[in-house]
């Protein structure tokens, strides 16, 4: 039986519909106003065909029994963009020179309008966001969801929570206190005892065989630069995997077989 | 996983899939009330606990305690955990290293289709045992303090050579226990056990001279005080003295 559409009731507030024999699109300077979000996207689109792909993105089916512990993945990545945007603001007034890395972060936190709660916020931002990959991962695993077709997901997922640790130990170094200096030379001695690449990262790392005034702005470099870059792009690489693959459903979660929906269907 | 079992998996998640709802609105709906908590802890956390500054670095100083971020906890007390000498490069790179690549090849040795937790015990029970070491030896790392005071009685030998010996004796205590030496050395009823080795007898085992280039020329982990010798060196040698002492 051929479908039946019913006519669209007149509604207010709705534009009446275009009769036959009238031009098409905006005619008066206000009809063009009220369209210009329209066909600017549409100009966009026309050029770029993203539609198709934000759509893709969007539209796509989500499993059933799909549940909170669902959101750790996205809730880390909006935990590494607040880190880009306080660490971009830090960065405003962050000096990353031996001599003045101390006093820089010093008034960051007493003279700088909400430095030190900017501040504050990056520096716990990033156990929050170490936290938040350790619990994503864990619910990876447990859930078996690095399972096929996802290896590759984890492989990569793998990758982003080294960058993380990176991140979070060239981090450290930043402030330039007692403390950070410390644990960053006894870190750095650690990764030196490493097996064949071990002296030489250390010497990487330290710019040198000791640790000198170029260390703390290649610390910083690798800390602003290197790293999140490589963040982001495996990020984006790990989403767009996520997106085409699906988000696994939950283990115990089972398809009710076709036959039988088949079944029911001739039944009724 | 073979062919077959690949293909039921599809088929099966594709039923699984159709049966569901669209990204958005209803999984960004939960995403964004996820990072909105997110956001407010992290706003919480730092408006309660601040960014406050340590001292500044001083390369020439004696007193600091290297201590990382909490979450490296867990790696710095495997050192502590692991004692014998020739086994510390084991917990330094070694275990790190192994967990690393047992992580990245997680997918590829665990090949089996089955997916439900109570179905897998060893990956299961595997998974719970990392997550409680790990908590356990973060809880460790917490909770080991350094003290910077060491009390050790000036032994009898020292006594016998007089006043100035005692006061030297006391004062090499003291730039010890400034160093942060105690973090991971035993000194007497002081100080924490490991990662280095016990500190409380080092005279007898090394001779002088080996203590003095230990210090110089340290083995990893521990930083060396060359600094110290150069810009201070009648507290280095207080020091050396010190450690000479305990037997």
């Amino acid at each position: 039986m051929p479908k039946l559409k019913l006519p669209v009731p007149p509604m207010p507030g709705r534009p009446a519909p275009k009769r036959p024999g009238k031009t098409y699109g905006p005619q008066t300077p206000r009809e063009h106003g009220r369209e210009a979000g329209t066909s600017a996207i549409g100009w966009i689109d026309e050029r770029t065909s993203l539609s198709g792909g934000a759509r893709w993105m969007m539209f796509r089916k989500v499993p059933k029994g799909t549940n909170w512990f669902y959101t750790l993945g996205s809730a880390t990545m909006f935990a590494f963009l607040a880190q880009a945007v306080t660490g971009v603001f830090l960065a405003m007034y962050y000096d990353p020179s031996a001599t003045g890395a101390y006093d820089s972060i010093r008034n960051i936190n007493n003279e700088v309008f909400l430095g030190e709660f900017v501040h504050g916020m990056h520096k716990w931002g990033s156990s929050v966001m170490v936290i938040l990959v350790f619990l994503h991962m864990g619910r990876t695993f447990f859930f078996g969801a690095y399972k096929y077709p996802r290896e590759l997901n984890w492989v990569i997922g793998v990758v982003l929570l080294i960058l993380t640790m990176t991140m979070s130990f060239t981090g450290y170094l930043l402030p330039f206190d007692q403390r950070s200096y410390w644990a960053t030379i006894v870190g750095v001695n650690i990764n030196g005892t490493g097996p064949f690449v071990g002296p030489y990262l250390s010497d990487f790392l330290r710019a040198g065989p000791d640790f000198g005034a170029t260390t703390l702005s290649r610390f910083y470099a690798i800390h602003m630069m290197l790293v999140p870059g490589a963040i982001a792009a495996l990020m984006g690489f790990h989403l767009y995997l996520v997106a085409k693959l699906g988000t696994t459903a939950p283990p115990w979660l089972r398809a009710k077989s076709p036959e039988k929906l088949r079944e029911e269907k001739v039944a009724r | 996983m073979n062919k077959q079992q690949k293909e039921q998996y599809l088929r099966e998640y594709g039923i699984l899939k159709a049966e569901g709802k669209p990204f958005f609105p209803y999984a960004v709906a939960k995403d964004s009330l996820m990072a909105a908590i997110v956001l407010v802890v992290i706003i919480v956390m730092s408006i309660v606990l601040g960014a406050e500054l340590g001292p500044k670095a001083d390369p020439t100083t004696t007193t600091y305690t290297p201590r990382p971020e909490w979450y490296f906890f867990f790696l710095f007390e495997l050192l502590r955990v692991i004692k014998p000498p020739e086994l510390v490069p084991l917990a330094t790179i070694g275990i790190p290293t192994i967990g690393m690549i047992l992580l990245f090849l997680l997918p590829f040795y665990d090949r089996g289709p089955e997916r439900r937790p109570e179905r897998r015990p060893i990956a299961t029970l595997t998974g719970i045992f990392v997550v409680v070491a790990m908590g356990y030896l973060t809880y460790l790392g917490a909770s080991a303090e350094s003290p910077t005071t060491i009390s050790i009685d000036p032994p009898a030998n020292v006594v016998a050579q007089g006043d100035k010996a005692v006061a030297t004796f006391n004062s090499g205590a003291q730039v010890v226990a400034q160093a942060g030496c105690a973090a991971c050395h035993k000194l007497g009823h002081s100080g924490n056990d490991g990662p280095g080795p016990e500190l409380t007898d080092i005279g007898r085992r090394l001779p002088r001279q080996a203590i003095e280039r230990t210090l110089i020329n340290p083995t990893a982990p521990m930083p060396s005080f060359a600094q110290l010798q150069q810009d201070a060196p009648q507290q280095f040698d207080e020091m050396v003295t010190f450690l000479a002492e305990l037997k």
